[in-house]
């Protein structure tokens, strides 16, 4: 086990860079605490998958350093850097059976035999192929082969860490989530490090305790479901997680709030004194759909808006709105009505409304 | 949709029928009828019976010329396979180089079998050939045309040169299809390179292992022209193998009715251990 700790990491797959957009990791720093379970979330060609073949060595960096516990590690290959990494494809070695398919690295690393023997029926007992260990491995279905797949990468108990690259993409949805939650468990019981990439945040917030969420080659945010949720530190995360996204305003600044459209929206103090110190004009308001509040009748701060569609998800309603020209999501209870093209009254409260300049969100100080 | 039963559809294959009975059965029905007569000349020709099967199954020339192929073939399968595979194994994996490396193993494959065998002849020579010379001013005494050694030595250079850029053709394109996932996960798990060899490329370099033995084997097999061009069987009949044998007594000695059923032994011969290979290959990892 160790701490993975990344230096102003940057990769670009071209020899000869010549700007930010040839590079797939952008000038990084991060650290991945020993024995943490942690999802690396973003969209397709973020570089999440760049980034775990740097940290487990099959690939070399092109500026900055990986650090294992402190020590440099840039140059040692994965094999010497005694990592675990199971593939977004199932890879198994075709002419061996389960059972020596989950032996083999242990047999690489010459741990005794009883002790492979006892180890492999623990994996294959967690995964459920304990009755399939003496089958061919070829002859598995695509499921059981990551499963296969997945044991390699289990069976090892020094490892520094266990990396997965969307381990899930070829399994049914069923068992997905069963994996899902005994890979929990594994982490549990043998409190390895794991990293788990992944394009879907389900996925990633019932798999890990903190979540980094990449985009354009960068760490936008890192921390807990919750955090990611309630606090998005960059607007991509505000519209990435969550189901719809957060809607998210381009503003303009004036005393005391700021103005789309001529609707004006009022802003704490703190936020407000921020505001005034920053130059950039690049302003965006932020509202999760699910802190939003609909009344009929008006109130203080609140604004009018029209009704253009209510979706109803089953367990609860999606309300479109139209307000200045922004069409915004309201998520709302199952006992919601209103006709489209009623005109409502929506109320951001205010610990819920976030501030993002330049598309980071500007935080309180303490 | 309704299928309609129309057995006048047989007639279409009747093309293909005739292709193959005049390309393959009707050549092979007249051998079958040369072995049991006995012919002289034409209208001359006597019915044997199974005679010339007896015969040829107890000729000494022809089993001693049987043995020596099966050892040539067997040294031609022994040297190639590995060395293909070895070859395969070196090979750039792209670029420019690939390329030539690529250019460079195929031109053997490309030069004529009689070309082949005289270019060999003249490189062994001891007077003008650079490679018989050479090896004479190193203090061996290399003579292909008078020691037998130093002839099968040679004949078997020789077609290790020819034929061995074919195995490792086949083999790298074997390699290459091999998806990199699976060298990333060998390392990961730590695998030696022999265990990346015995575990990931060989089990996946089978089917192209299966065609590069039988076409390594019937060819080395039915081995002609370069061994005579370059030996002529010789010294002795010390490199003379089962095809010269049937050669000269077909056309040298005008004993048709022997060579014919010599012929059709020689043909079951290269059908059974063909099948056998590819029944072994195919077999050795089914499961229990």
């Amino acid at each position: 086990m160790a701490e993975i700790q990344l230096k102003s990491l940057a990769h670009s797959y071209s020899a000869t860079p010549t700007g930010a957009e040839d590079y797939a990791i952008r000038q990084l720093d991060h650290v991945w605490e020993k024995g943490g379970a942690y999802a690396l979330l973003g969209p397709s060609g973020c570089g999440k998958s760049t980034m775990l073949n740097i940290i487990s060595g099959l690939l070399a960096p092109s500026e900055g350093d990986v650090l294992f516990d402190g020590r440099r590690v840039n140059e040692l290959s994965p094999r010497e850097r005694n990592i675990a990494q199971v593939f977004q494809f199932p890879v198994i070695y075709d002419s061996m059976t389960v059972f020596d398919n989950l032996a083999f690295p242990l047999k690489n690393n010459k741990v005794p035999t009883s002790q492979i023997k006892a180890r492999v029926h623990e994996i294959a007992e967690v995964l459920e192929i304990g009755d399939k260990l003496y089958k061919k491995a070829k002859n598995l279905t695509a499921d059981e082969k990551q499963k296969v797949s997945m044991g390699r990468g289990l069976v090892r108990e020094d490892v520094s860490a266990i990396l997965f690259d969307e381990p899930l993409t070829v399994i049914d949805p069923q068992l997905k989530w069963k994996l899902r939650r005994k890979l929990k468990q594994i982490h549990e019981k043998f409190d390895i490090t794991m990293v788990y990439v992944t394009h879907d945040q389900l996925e990633a917030s019932t798999f890990a305790d903190k979540i980094a969420v990449m985009y354009g080659g960068q760490i936008v945010q890192f921390g807990t479901p919750t955090e990611l949720f309630e606090r998005p530190n960059h607007t991509f995360v505000g519209f990435f997680i969550g189901s719809p996204g957060m809607n998210l305003i381009p503003v303009e600044r004036r005393p005391e709030g700021v103005m789309f459209n001529g609707v004006f929206v009022p802003l704490e103090a703190w936020q407000n004194n921020l505001l005034q110190r920053v130059k950039s004009d690049n302003l965006k308001i932020g509202i999760r759909p699910e802190f939003i509040e609909i009344s009929e009748s008006p109130s203080d701060d609140s604004l009018e808006a029209s009704v253009l569609d209510v979706e109803d998800l089953g367990t609860y309603k999606i309300v479109t709105v139209e307000v200045g020209g922004q069409k915004l999501k309201v998520r709302q209870s199952e006992d919601f009505h209103s006709d489209v093209g009623a005109s409502v009254h929506l109320l951001f409260p205010k610990q819920w409304l976030m501030l993002y300049v330049d598309e980071f969100l500007i935080k309180e100080q303490q | 949709m309704v299928k309609i039963p129309n057995n006048r559809a047989w007639w279409l294959v009747l093309p293909v029928f005739l292709l193959v009975a005049f390309s393959a059965l009707v050549p092979l029905m007249t051998v079958v009828n040369y072995s049991v007569q006995d012919i002289f000349g034409p209208g001359q020709a006597y019915y044997v019976g199974t005679e010339w099967f007896k015969e040829v199954l107890t000729n000494e020339r022809l089993q001693d010329s049987l043995m020596r192929q099966f050892l040539f073939s067997g040294a031609v399968l022994m040297i190639q396979i590995p060395l293909g595979i070895g070859i395969a194994l070196m090979m750039p994996k792209s670029g420019m180089k690939a390329s030539l490396v690529l250019i460079l193993l195929a031109i053997p494959l490309l030069i004529p079998w009689n070309v082949v065998g005289t270019i060999w002849q003249i490189f062994g020579r001891g007077d003008i050939g650079l490679f018989g010379w050479a090896l004479n001013s190193m203090g061996f005494d290399y003579n292909y045309t008078g020691d037998t050694v130093d002839a099968w030595f040679t004949v078997l250079l020789m077609d290790v040169w020819h034929w061995t850029p074919l195995v490792a053709l086949l083999c790298y394109s074997g390699l290459r299809a091999i998806p990199e996932a699976f060298y990333q996960a060998a390392e990961i798990d730590r695998a030696s390179k022999w265990a990346v060899f015995r575990y990931i490329q060989l089990p996946r370099l089978k089917n192209v292992l299966i065609i590069a033995v039988l076409l390594r084997f019937m060819d080395s097999f039915m081995i002609y022209t370069e061994p005579f061009v370059l030996t002529g069987g010789g010294p002795g009949s010390s490199t003379t193998f089962l095809s010269q044998t049937l050669t000269t007594m077909a056309i040298g000695q005008f004993d048709l009715g022997r060579a014919a059923a010599f012929s059709l032994i020689y043909f079951l011969i290269v059908l059974l251990i063909s099948w056998l290979f590819f029944t072994a290959i195919t077999h050795a990892d089914k499961e229990k």
